[in-house]
């Protein structure tokens, strides 16, 4: 017991000295001067805290050591087609009795799927940690922008460029960073995310720069406008063509039916690509290198193409993103993107899909329902963090090996 | 031992019969201070099991590394049938029919059994990517035959009933022995095994006996074998290289190489 009252007041000095700074000792301004208001009431309240929860806590042990926290199962490799289909289905049909907020919100998490599912290739699959996948994001999005801005471009033709862009952006990245592994990796790619933004922030005559550029239109539905009135003299719009009153839903049921579509296409790429050659290759030489290199696999030209097809992803989620938000500029393309898109990707269980679907929806469907406590927003995110890396380190939903059956 | 069997040449080596398969020229390995490989030169013909063997610290992993393109050697040549392959990186040196197991078991251990088989055949199959994204024929093909040859050497193994299991949950035997059908299925001319009986029981280090012989005679592979193992090098090698302090001290037949006071020094001491 003394031992342990021991323990409870070193616990207890040590928060002490942590909280002390941070809400001891508060800065008030008083007209033209700047004064240190101590309160120290929070941090005996904070240091109290730890010295009761410590002091309780072999008893606690004892009184809850034996529940066991609930076990995710491991996330099903083919899955039922029916469920798949059914599923597929219910996402297509809800929009349309969903309300405009929930649409829009769905529509961002849609985008965020894409994201996970690309930097899954390259962080889940392949293993190589990629700190700045957001500057392949901001490609993406000022492809589109650039080339409607300077030359007219719609987002249908501009989609397969700004997907293109960013792969290149990626290939042309990766050539000299590959050789280097793990912390040395990340620490480049994460300058690779800063430079592009600072030059997206700067090349102002050609992106406007911290302006960005706005303007951009939405979509068009094969050719057709979607809009109150046409820009053009003598267009048609949905709406006229459809005898439809004009209403803003069916523009964000759109925009939320384009997002499936996108991310539909990366799930089922990417649920491919892992089960080719290539995707074998990149999780070969995700565990062993030079094992790799002894059977005779480039590991150059492999690691390329996972950072070049991730990239790719993350350029056509960019240009989708700008069509939505209809104006672009390097505010949204900052460093803590890349740290959510990479949350997604080491919760949902790195190289699951599935896992990767389901924390993009957590991940952003929860700050928004807790809109409240947006104050608490990066303290509840790291809390999660802490808690998930404790519970279940492999993720939501580890990935499981692919079964086959060999022909006798 | 030695005496060439005029068959058993004609099928394994191409070209000319009496070239061997591999050849060492004056190879030399300098880390800073240290000459780790000192000089060392020998060749492996097409049909046979050549060991090297010394004592730890000897280099002869290194020169597995050099020869293997791991390490670029500090000097000499490395002839795979008469063409040069020093410096080549390491895949490239594969892709020309030359591979290798590791001292410490090297599988891609999250991947299934049947997985690392594939990933081995990375270099045969449709590794496209338009082929795979759209299932084409050629692409399903190809992975059906990838899948088959896997079959084979599963069953060459005696490891079939592992085939969906993780690679790293298999016995320390059966993980070699998987690590050997890996670099099978590459259908190389050269096996290189380091130290494969390592951590064998004596009836597993037997099986590997019969295993290699095995691979010799029916898939035509010649072996460059790492061993501390008196028994198995003695057993099934044609002729031994013995190294001490990264030279090479004399190469022979079994016979011969046991009877050599300068062997028998490097691996008791001075009597």
């Amino acid at each position: 017991m003394a031992n342990n009252i021991g323990s409870a007041l070193l616990a207890a000095l040590i928060t002490a000295i942590v909280v002390a700074p941070v809400f001891g000792l508060q800065l008030v301004r008083q007209g033209a001067r700047t004064l240190m208001a101590p309160h120290w009431d929070l941090v005996a309240l904070a240091s109290a805290t730890v010295f009761v929860f410590h002091l309780v806590r072999p008893w606690l042990a004892r009184a809850f050591g034996s529940i066991r926290l609930p076990t995710l199962p491991a996330a099903p490799t083919g899955g039922d087609r029916r469920v798949i289909f059914l599923l597929i289905a219910l996402a297509v049909v809800w929009p349309f009795f969903g309300g405009r907020s929930q649409v829009d919100i769905a529509t961002l998490v849609l985008i965020y799927v894409m994201l996970g599912l690309g930097l899954n290739i390259v962080v889940g699959f392949a293993g190589l940690l990629d700190l700045g996948f957001v500057g392949f994001y901001a490609v993406g999005a000022y492809t589109y922008a650039l080339l409607y801005h300077w030359a007219g471009w719609g987002f249908w033709e501009a989609l397969p460029l700004a997907g293109a862009t960013s792969a290149l952006f990626g290939f042309v990245l990766g050539f000299p960073v590959l050789r280097l592994r793990g912390d040395y990796l990340a620490i480049v790619t994460l300058g690779f995310g800063e430079i592009i933004r600072l030059l997206l922030t700067n090349l102002t005559w050609l992106t406007g720069g911290p302006d960005g550029i706005s303007g951009i239109p939405k979509p068009s539905v094969f050719g057709i406008e979607m809009a109150r009135r046409p820009s053009t003299e003598g267009g048609t719009t949905l709406h006229q063509l459809l005898g439809l009153p004009f209403d803003n839903q069916h523009m964000v049921v759109y925009l939320y039916l384009m997002a499936l579509m996108l991310a539909l296409f990366t799930l089922f790429v990417s649920n491919r690509l892992v089960r080719m050659p290539i995707g074998r290759a990149w999780e070969a030489l995700r565990e062993d290198e030079i094992a790799c290199r002894s059977l005779g696999l480039n590991p150059t030209r492999i690691k390329l193409s996972a950072f070049t097809l991730g990239a790719m992803f993350a350029g056509f989620g960019g240009a989708f993103f700008a069509a939505r938000q209809g104006l672009v500029n390097p505010e949204s393309f900052t460093f803590i993107e890349s740290a959510l898109i990479l949350a997604i990707v080491v919760l949902g269980g790195m190289g699951s899909q599935l896992g990767v679907i389901l924390a993009a929806i957590l991940l952003t469907v929860l700050p928004e329902l807790a809109r409240e406590f947006a104050e608490y927003r990066m303290l509840m995110f790291g809390l999660v963090m802490v808690l998930m890396m404790m519970w279940r380190p492999q993720g939501l939903l580890p990935m499981k090996r692919p079964h086959v059956e060999l022909a006798p | 031992m030695n005496a060439a069997d005029p068959a058993g040449i004609a099928a394994g080596a191409p070209g000319s019969a009496a070239r061997p398969l591999l050849q060492i020229h004056g190879l030399s390995m300098r880390f800073g201070g240290l000459l780790a490989v000192n000089d060392v030169a020998f060749d492996v013909r097409a049909d046979e099991v050549f060991a090297i063997i010394g004592p730890n610290g000897a280099g002869k992993t290194t020169v597995f590394n050099c020869v293997g393109g791991f390490y670029r050697p500090s000097s000499g040549r490395v002839l795979l049938d008469g063409q040069s392959i020093t410096g080549l990186p390491s895949h490239k040196v594969a892709r020309h029919g030359l591979v290798r197991t590791f001292q410490n078991v090297r599988l891609f251990k999250q991947l299934t059994v049947l997985e690392n088989l594939l990933v081995a055949q990375h270099t045969q199959v449709e590794s496209r990517l338009l082929p795979g994204l759209l299932k084409l024929k050629s692409y399903q093909d190809s992975e059906t035959q990838a899948r088959r040859r896997a079959a084979q050497w599963l069953d060459f193994m005696g490891l079939r009933q592992f085939a969906n299991r993780e690679a790293g949950n298999l016995a320390y035997g059966h993980q070699r022995r998987l690590e050997i059908a890996r670099c099978m299925i590459t259908q190389p001319r050269l096996l290189m095994l380091d130290e494969p009986a390592a951590g064998l029981n004596p009836q597993e280090k037997h099986d590997l006996q019969r295993m290699i012989d095995r691979l010799r005679r029916e898939f035509g592979v010649a072996v460059l074998l790492i061993e501390h193992d008196m028994n198995l090098v003695m057993g099934i090698s044609d002729r031994i290289l013995v190294m001490e302090h990264g030279k090479p001290i004399t190469t022979g037949a079994p016979a011969e190489v046991r009877s050599d006071p300068r062997v028998v020094k490097a691996y008791l001491g001075e009597a």
